[in-house]
């Protein structure tokens, strides 16, 4: 059994090795780390969990061109981001920019974490109050001893 | 009492938000480009080889820009509407052959039918990136200045075309 599981391992190891990244089209090493960096933070608009990156799609290669050429003209990485954002929306982004339609996003955990706050102090301190009505005060006390002491009717 | 019904007003509120959420559809993405003039191109007609289609020279016009290409299986589902809404003649549609190659895109068309008023050859898919394109087909309505005022991600169906496409076709030709 254990060697069918090596062997399946081994097997998916190959297939591994065998699945390339897509050849870089230009030659300068600087300029291709800057188009991975930058691509590695865009969506693939295709194959939506994938970055720009990762993505062989068509349409991440062409993209990927783009990212490219606009560098070699000298862009800046905002610019960049600036030109795929006018054409395909705050999606293309992974960290999306604090917007109206973001605002909920970027704000409801704090939210979220504050209204659990609230209602976990007020819980502790309706529980707290609880906890002191059933401390007894000097006056149930002396009843309690009265009626422990058998001077009581007995009765009640 | 109140508090029993907590559980159920929770339980409630996760229906809404799943209703909601799931029948969300994640690969329509909201164009940035609605109420945008719509990018400027110059590209090869694809019948007329030499001759060219400037976005510039449809101004004055609704027109309709639909992205289609031989190789995808979609498009061929919505052709027939598209065939059908140029027989009524209601609106000119152009089309953006994208990253095809001529002789196919030709081909494709001559068996399936011709409903375009004129042909746009964007072979490197550029004039694509340009108008955002990321899923074919996809289709434009573009108003007299020229201002991108719907567009639609994915084959055009009867409801969309009647219902969504061409009540604002004719508001806008007015």
């Amino acid at each position: 059994m254990s060697r069918l599981i090596a062997a399946f391992l081994l097997a998916s190891t190959a297939a591994f090795c065998l699945a390339q990244e897509a050849p870089p089209a230009a030659e300068d090493p600087v300029l291709e780390k800057r188009v991975k960096a930058l691509s590695e933070e865009l969506r693939c608009l295709v194959c939506q969990n994938q970055s720009l990156a990762d993505s062989n799609a068509g349409l991440a290669i062409d993209l990927r061109n783009q990212v490219r050429e606009l560098m070699q003209a000298g862009k800046s990485d905002a610019q960049i981001r600036e030109f795929l954002v006018a054409r395909y929306g705050d999606f293309v982004l992974y960290s999306p920019p604090v917007n109206r339609a973001t605002l909920v996003l970027w704000v409801g955990p704090f939210i979220l974490l504050v209204g659990g706050g609230v209602l976990l102090a007020t819980y502790l301190r309706r529980r707290e109050q609880k906890l002191h009505v059933q401390t007894m005060s000097a006056d149930d006390r002396a009843r309690a001893r009265s009626l422990l002491d058998g001077s009581g009717s007995g009765e009640n | 009492m109140a508090r029993a019904l907590i559980p159920l007003v929770v339980f409630a509120l996760i229906v809404v938000f799943l209703w909601v959420g799931l029948s969300l559809n994640p690969r329509e993405v909201p164009s940035p480009l609605i109420g945008k003039p719509a990018p400027v191109f110059e590209l090869p007609q694809l019948r007329e080889s030499g001759a060219a289609i400037r976005s510039g020279d449809l101004k004055g016009q609704v027109w309709l820009l639909n992205v289609f290409a031989s190789w995808c299986t979609p498009c061929l589902e919505e052709h027939p509407y598209l065939v059908s809404l140029a027989q009524r003649d209601l609106v000119p549609v152009y089309g953006l052959n994208y990253k095809d190659g001529r002789n196919a895109a030709l081909k494709w068309l001559g068996k399936h039918g011709d409903p375009y008023t004129g042909i746009a050859v964007d072979t490197e898919g550029r004039t694509g990136i340009e108008f955002g394109v990321y899923g074919v087909p996809e289709t434009f309505v573009i108003d007299k200045e020229g201002v991108i005022r719907f567009k639609h991600i994915g084959p055009l169906n009867p409801r969309v075309l009647d219902e969504e496409v061409l009540p604002l076709v004719a508001r806008l030709q007015q």
